[in-house]
């Protein structure tokens, strides 16, 4: 155990979180003192900070956290969902002194410090989550130290940062070389992921199920995605307005003409509603947990699951629409608002769902698409 | 899939008398589940036998059959009502127990009822222990997590013994299958401990049963409330993890919502196993409730058992997250998914969803070891403890210090000051669980413990020593801070410190720092409960206070009146109270008012959200209460706080709140002072020329003496100012009185003792009336069945009175009348009275609602609680006789002849507790207060209604067998007609050598048996203890003479609690039971509902 090394009082520097719009809210500087902009978006999960922090789908967001406590079972080695953290900002309210869990290495505070993570503590986070609500997510800049300066200056800086809509940053996470991760047990498949921000629960989960992943750049062309003779093609999560992704909405369109088994998740969701044909539009500020229920309207049963989008796909719920690639319906729905969750192909072997069936942070209750993945491969193989 | 349309009514089955384990929550959950059902247009039909409960007015059901929960009573019900289905999984253990033995009997099959909710099958597998580890072991091989303790099913004392050993020897658990609350678990850490808790829980097993465990003492506890539906979608409405680790009963510990100690990795293995069980264990339409164990050295997981039904966790989970587990299940019950039943908090998101909370909430039990100071104090696997508090705040700190202080208990609130305590004491003291042992721990910090130090002691998380730290450093800032500015105040604030922590601390008045606080603008904001963490808009104002930035409090425009509530429940304060403050939020509501209910109680009807207009789940002191008195005023206008029906608690917060400028209504702090101060008192009794037992207050055993002397043996002394009788007791000699006063703590010059004259052999009358100012309403007149001494708490009694006659009732109602006006009471009060020889004494007088509103509400047919909030608020009796809450003529004292008899009996905790030997607590009633909860019987005439009273309380009276009877010597004549009628009824008796002569002197024949003391007889004669634990006895007669462990009466009385053999323990009892068993044999013991009983009354009034 770690005893505190810290007095009552947060001995921490003052911090200030300015939004675009002009609200400020005062704290302490928790994890690196500095500077940072991003999109606030918030998110109510209250377990799996860790795969939060390093999910490549929050690259140039500040997450603030709802659930109060963070950091109580410290940092370990094996939860990370990628080598780093992405977000560029973290607001909590409570962090631990103290962190306790027999997998625990370092706390929280420290990992934070020492990837150069600017965050703030101690606001109030409930009243921040009901402005970005109401106002939707919009520009934040965190500042500790000497960072920080009189209001009008800082909100000026944050007014100045980019905006997420129109944002193009798959390539900026997603990795530079192809990398395999290889079947767990008997190679069954070989897949191509096509990697804009991928999680390394996803390929972990397809090597569950005897899958050889060919993780590829999120420049891949579509002769690069066939050159690892791929019984399936995969096109993971990420950050940015999928608006802005043409290339990979061009290269799925070579996947989706020669008929391979697809599958696509977040992101991918989105890239396959415009391959389709479909538009995209920004929510006002986004699914962000891990409890939200979703319904697979093929079964009409509801799970429980982890999201994590600002984007979503325009498509029409009560019909089977036509495509260049055949018929087309939704899938999956989220009950809370009805938006699209998930896409099938009705005449070729391909479906999508905007949501997180690897769930890391969250429930397993989708791990079944894994399944549904492979099912469409053997039958591709048959 | 919408409902059910095969399903046209349905009878719901309560839990029954309030008991340890099985409390008010199942008011709470069968509450919503009627309601729900009722709405559906189903015709609801509920049996219940608790008075005090809100599920049993008589407007939640269609018809409410206040009978005992027993499978004979029930099937009278059934044969009557013919419902389509039963719903068991609401009404707690005796619920699902009671349903389980009607489908084994077979009445359920013929009548044609469906068990909706759970299926049998699924009831047991999670309830049987060999069945439940099956369902583990099928759940592991699944999904590769999950497993059950190691352990041995045993079905004998040899297999209880071989299975230690296949263990690995002590310690282990022990668990008796099919029993609630963990009654009659323990560990045993040798062979003795073995044989006496084993021994017990193969007796209390309704199948003979006990399961040996492994130990896992020390380990994390958590524990998950699940949902499913018939489309088998599943949610985890909430996650709730124990504070104290493993070896202390989960009701006993202090739990936390959500999870704080878990990586989501590990949270989803418990949730895919709870998910994986409640598949594999079939409960299909409903929810259950899990426990868990995890290793803090490396995750193992075990799965420790399953509720298939609501439980008191669901309750706790319901209020700790806003998700109302009672209502959902009683859809699900009924054919709807949970997709198709919208979320009340956010009305625009469906159920099929897991809540998430922006905010901590911690649960604090509530024990009553001091009403007995012979009981082992260790928390155990067995639940002890009576009530709990719950609180919500931004952080852990705050919720726990909040729930700390909702106690309401001298010393459960962190102290600072005073002497720093023996470090390697402490931290000994800590390792043995107990009531305040969080309090050791923050004594053993102050006393400079490290973390490693208290955790190597407690095995508590070193997440929660560190939050303990936490507060530790901050006392030790504010105690040296030079001044409190505004931001170490907001500091201390955030964390939950109360005024009245930093007043001690900082050597101040609590009124001079909250002064301070508001002259510097520290003041707390009003957060929502939403399911959601605010992701979307809640439409239900249900707050809780935290130091934060942003208030949620919406402004209105109607008067708003704030109903404070009666706080945890204990032993003297329970539902009865919280019974009233829901009366009084819904006839508010219908008179106009927006109602705003403060209560941090979790387990009662007044904290669902559906209750009042606005719900703060606040704790109920003069600090708290204040703030949120403020928010509202800046809310919009506000008519009146409500403090007359919460009991003791608001009723002691009167007059700080009148002087503090808030508007109390009804009936004002000057006069609660004249009914509570014995000076004023007495001269209202003066004024009104009514008697009062010889009376007289003091210091000293000198004093004492000297009024004892006077007034003459025996004599009632009791300390002031205390609630339930608490440390009263009746002296019989001058030794007594000197050791007493010795003994007592509480003496001071400004705590006296009061020396009463006993009234011995007097009878002993309660009255509940109404009084406006000009009008007095007698609500009703109770006569107690034990005679005065007994606390009335603990008395069975009638109503409406059957030995007093009219000339009697005249001189109760004016008596009444008196005093009502000369204490100056707007609204209820509730006097005691004693009748000795022809003398009418007035023992007390409470200006508020009693225990006894909701059983005098329900006899006589009346709202007596409705009516009095009203009153509070101006309208007069003649107004509310008018609008028809009253009747329009007459009252409680002038029912008609026919009136139906009705007869509470109180419910006693005694098998609950053992002292640190392992004996049983001594069951002999006395002047204070022990019961936790009661019973009505509702019948014709007085002998059914005293034998339902019986059967609803305790189990049936028995109508042949043997009985044994033993009395003092005091009470040998009144026990001889009584003796005969037993006789008369096919009864053998046995009697104790002294017993028997006196019988036999008068032609009754009984068989003599030997005193435990006189040990077994030459030739193998079993001593009645013997026989009693044999199953030889089927009726018990003891009466007291003395009190301690020494005397036989106690081993009889507590074989007979082993037992379960009724145990009548006053010659009043007996007669009353010799009506009942009359009653019984003379055959045609009908059932009646409320509502039909109500009709009747009505009819004949007009």
């Amino acid at each position: 155990m770690t005893t505190s090394t810290r007095g009552a009082r947060t001995q921490a520097a003052p911090a200030v979180l300015v939004l675009e719009d002009g609200r400020i809210f005062r704290g302490r500087s928790y994890g690196a003192v500095g500077e940072t902009f991003g999109e606030a978006v918030f998110s109510t999960g209250m377990t799996g900070y860790q795969e939060t922090l390093t999910d490549p789908s929050y690259h140039k967001q500040v997450v603030v956290m709802t659930a109060p406590h963070v950091g109580n079972t410290g940092v370990n080695d094996e939860d990370p969902e990628s080598g780093r953290i992405w977000v560029s900002g973290y607001v909590v309210r409570d962090p631990a002194r103290v962190p306790s869990n027999w997998r625990a290495k370092r706390s929280l505070d420290e990992e934070l410090a020492n990837q150069g993570v600017v965050g703030i503590s101690g606001v109030d986070t409930r009243a921040l989550t009901r402005h970005l609500r109401e106002r939707g997510a919009m520009r934040v800049g965190i500042f500790s130290g000497d960072a920080v300066a009189d209001d009008a200056a800082l909100l000026a800086r944050v007014q100045e940062a980019p905006q997420m809509k129109g944002a193009n940053l798959s390539a900026e996470v997603a990795t530079k070389e192809t990398y395999v991760v290889p079947a767990i047990g008997t190679k069954k498949f070989t897949v191509a992921a096509v990697d804009l921000g991928i999680k390394g629960m996803t390929p972990h989960r397809m090597a569950e199920r005897g899958i050889e992943v060919h993780v590829l750049p999120a420049t891949a062309t579509v002769e690069d995605v066939y050159a690892v003779n791929p019984d399936g093609v995969f096109f993971s999560n990420g950050p940015g307005d999928p608006a802005t992704a043409d290339h990979a909405v061009s290269v799925m369109q070579g996947v989706l003409e020669r008929r391979t088994p697809l599958f696509g998740i977040c992101f991918g969701n989105q890239i396959l509603g415009r391959a389709l044909g479909f538009g995209t539009y920004k929510l006002k500020y986004g699914h962000r947990g891990i409890n939200q229920p979703v319904q697979d309207r093929t079964t009409g049963k509801v799970e429980v699951t982890a999201h994590n989008h600002g984007f979503a796909v325009d498509a029409p719920l009560d019909k089977v629409s036509e495509t260049p690639y055949g018929r087309a319906e939704v899938s999956h729905v989220c009950l809370n608002d009805n938006v699209v969750e998930g896409l099938q192909l009705l005449d070729q072997p391909a479906f999508s769902v905007q949501y997180h069936p690897e769930a890391a942070a969250g429930p397993h209750d989708a791990a079944y698409l894994f399944d549904r993945f492979v099912s469409l491969m053997e039958a591709e193989r048959a | 899939m919408p409902k059910r349309t095969d399903i046209q009514s349905v009878l719901v089955i309560g839990s029954g008398p309030i008991v340890i384990g099985q409390a008010a929550e199942f008011d709470y959950s069968g509450t919503q589940a009627c309601r729900v059902l009722k709405s559906e247009g189903l015709r609801v039909i509920l049996v219940n036998s608790n008075p005090a409960t809100i599920m049993t007015d008589p407007e939640i059901a269609d018809a409410t059959y206040v009978e005992p929960i027993t499978p004979e009573f029930v099937e009278k019900i059934i044969a009557k009502e013919r419902p389509d289905a039963l719903l068991p999984t609401l009404g707690g253990q005796t619920a699902l127990n009671t349903a389980i033995s009607m489908h084994e009997q077979g009445v359920l099959e013929k009548y044609g009822v469906e068990l909706i909710g759970a299926n049998v099958e699924a009831i047991n597998k999670g309830e049987d222990r060999d069945l439940f580890k099956e369902v583990v072991e099928e759940v592991r091989k699944k999904i590769g997590h999950g497993e059950s303790a190691r352990s041995v099913i045993c079905h004998s004392m040899d297999d209880v013994l071989k299975g230690v050993e296949t263990l690995g020897g002590y310690p282990v658990v022990v668990r008796p299958s099919f029993t609630m609350g963990g009654a009659g678990s323990g560990f045993a850490h040798d062979e003795e401990e073995l044989r006496r808790i084993a021994g017990q829980g193969l007796t209390l097993s309704p199948t003979t049963e006990v399961l040996l465990e492994e130990s896992i003492l020390g380990w994390k506890e958590y524990e998950l409330e699940l949902m499913r539906d018939k489309n088998d979608n599943v949610v985890v409405v909430c996650s709730i993890e124990n504070f104290d680790p493993m070896g202390v009963h989960t009701g006993d510990s202090i739990t936390v919502a959500p999870a704080m100690t878990l990586t989501d990795r590990e949270y989803q293995v418990l949730r895919d196993v709870g998910i994986a069980i409640i598949r594999e264990v079939g409960v299909d339409t409903g929810g259950c409730n899990i426990q868990f164990a995890v290793n803090p050295e490396d995750g193992r997981v075990i799965v420790i058992e399953m509720n298939p039904r609501v439980s008191r966790s669901s309750a706790l989970a319901s209020k700790a997250t806003g998700f109302p587990i009672a209502k959902i299940a009683a859809k699900l019950a009924v054919g709807y998914t949970l997709d198709e039943i919208p979320n009340d908090i956010t009305e625009k998101t469906p159920a099929s969803f897991e809540p998430t909370l922006d905010y901590v909430v911690v649960k604090a039990p509530r024990f009553a070891f001091e009403k007995f100071p012979s009981a082992d104090s260790t928390l155990t696997t067995t639940m002890k403890s009576v009530g709990e508090a719950m609180a919500i705040g931004r952080n852990f700190t705050e919720a726990l210090q909040k729930a700390l202080r909702s106690l309401e208990k001298k010393g459960s609130q962190f102290a600072f000051t005073g002497p720093v305590g023996d470090k390697a004491a402490l931290l000994e003291e800590a390792v043995r669980p107990t009531d305040g042992r969080i309090n050791t721990v923050m004594q053993a910090i102050r006393a400079g413990a490290t973390q490693e130090e208290v955790f190597a002691s407690t095995k508590i998380d070193p997440w929660f020593v560190d939050q303990l730290f936490l507060i530790k450093e901050i006392a030790d800032e504010l105690a040296e801070a030079e001044k409190l500015d505004p931001e170490l105040l907001a500091h201390a604030k955030r964390h939950g410190f109360s005024d009245a922590q930093i007043a001690e601390i900082r050597g101040l008045r609590e009124d001079v720092v909250r002064e301070v606080r508001h002259a510097l603008g520290v003041r707390p904001v009003y957060k929502t409960v939403d399911t959601c963490a605010a992701e979307f808009a809640a439409k239900t104002p249900y707050f809780y206070s935290s130091y934060d930035e942003e208030t949620e409090v919406a402004q209105r425009t109607k008067p708003a009146v704030i109903i404070l509530g009666s706080g945890p429940n204990r032993i003297g304060q329970g539902i009865e109270f919280d019974y009233s403050c829901v009366h009084a939020s819904f006839a508010l509501s219908d008179a106009g008012y927006e109602t705003v209910m403060v209560n941090c109680n979790p387990e009662t009807v007044s904290t669902d959200y559906d209750t009042s207009d606005r719900l703060y789940f606040e704790p109920l002191t003069l600090e708290d209460v204040l703030e949120i008195v403020h928010a509202e005023q800046q809310a919009g206008p506000l008519a009146g706080v409500v403090v007359q029906l919460g009991g003791q608690t608001p009723l002691g917060l009167s007059q700080a709140l009148k002087d503090n400028g808030v508007p109390v209504v009804g009936t004002s702090p000057e006069a609660i002072h004249a009914a509570e101060d014995r000076g004023a008192f007495g001269r209202v009794l003066a004024e009104a020329g009514l008697p009062a037992p010889k009376h007289g207050t003091a210091t000293t055993f000198a004093e004492a003496k000297t009024i004892a002397d006077e007034i003459g043996y025996p004599v009632l002394v009791r300390p002031s100012y205390v609630l339930g009788g608490r440390g009263m007791e009746i002296v019989y000699d001058e030794a007594r009185l000197s050791s007493y006063i010795e003994e007592s703590t509480e003496i001071s010059p400004d705590r006296p003792v009061l020396v009463d004259r006993f009234l011995d052999d007097a009878i002993e009358i309660d009255v509940d009336a109404l009084y406006d100012g000009e009008e007095l309403y007698l609500g009703g007149v109770m006569e107690h069945i034990e005679e005065a001494g007994i606390h009335s708490g603990d008395s069975a009694c009638a109503l409406p009175p059957i030995t007093l006659g009219g000339f009697d009732i005249k001189r109760l109602r004016a008596s009444t009348e008196g005093i009502a006006k000369g204490v100056g009471v707007r609204g209820l009060i509730n006097i005691q009275f004693a009748m000795a020889g022809d003398i009418l004494y007035v023992l007390e007088a409470n200006p508020r609602a009693s225990r006894t509103v909701p059983f005098t509400s329900k006899a006589t047919a009346v709202p007596l609680a409705k009516a009095a909030a009203r009153i509070s608020l101006g309208a007069t009796i003649a107004e509310l006789r008018e609008e028809g809450l009253l009747p329009k003529t007459g009252d409680g004292g002038t029912l008609p002849m026919d009136a139906p008899i009705s007869v509470k009996e109180a419910v006693m905790p005694w098998s609950r507790f053992r002292d640190i030997h392992g004996r049983g607590v001594d069951t002999v009633l006395g002047p204070e207060m022990r019961s936790t909860g009661e019973v009505m019987g509702i019948d014709s005439v007085f002998g059914t209604a005293y034998a339902k009273s019986q059967a609803g309380a305790y189990g049936p009276l028995p109508t042949k067998g043997r009985a044994f009877i033993s009395v003092a010597n005091r009470d040998k004549r009144s026990m001889i007609f009584p003796a005969r009628e037993l006789v008369s009824h096919g009864f053998e008796l046995m009697a104790t050598s002294g017993t028997a002569e006196v019988l036999k002197r008068n032609g009754i024949n009984a068989t003599v048996v030997r005193k435990q003391s006189e040990g077994e007889g030459p030739n193998g004669e079993k001593t009645i203890v013997q026989l009693i634990h044999e199953g030889q006895v089927d009726l018990i007669v003891n009466t007291p003479f003395g009190t301690g462990g020494r005397l036989d009466g106690y081993e009889i009385r507590t074989a007979a609690v082993a037992r379960s053999v009724p145990c009548l323990t006053t010659v009043q009892a007996l007669a009353a039971a010799v009506q009942g068993i009359d009653a019984l044999n003379t055959g045609g013991v009908g059932v009646r509902s409320l509502q039909e009983h109500a009709d009747h009354l009505t009819a004949a009034r007009d």
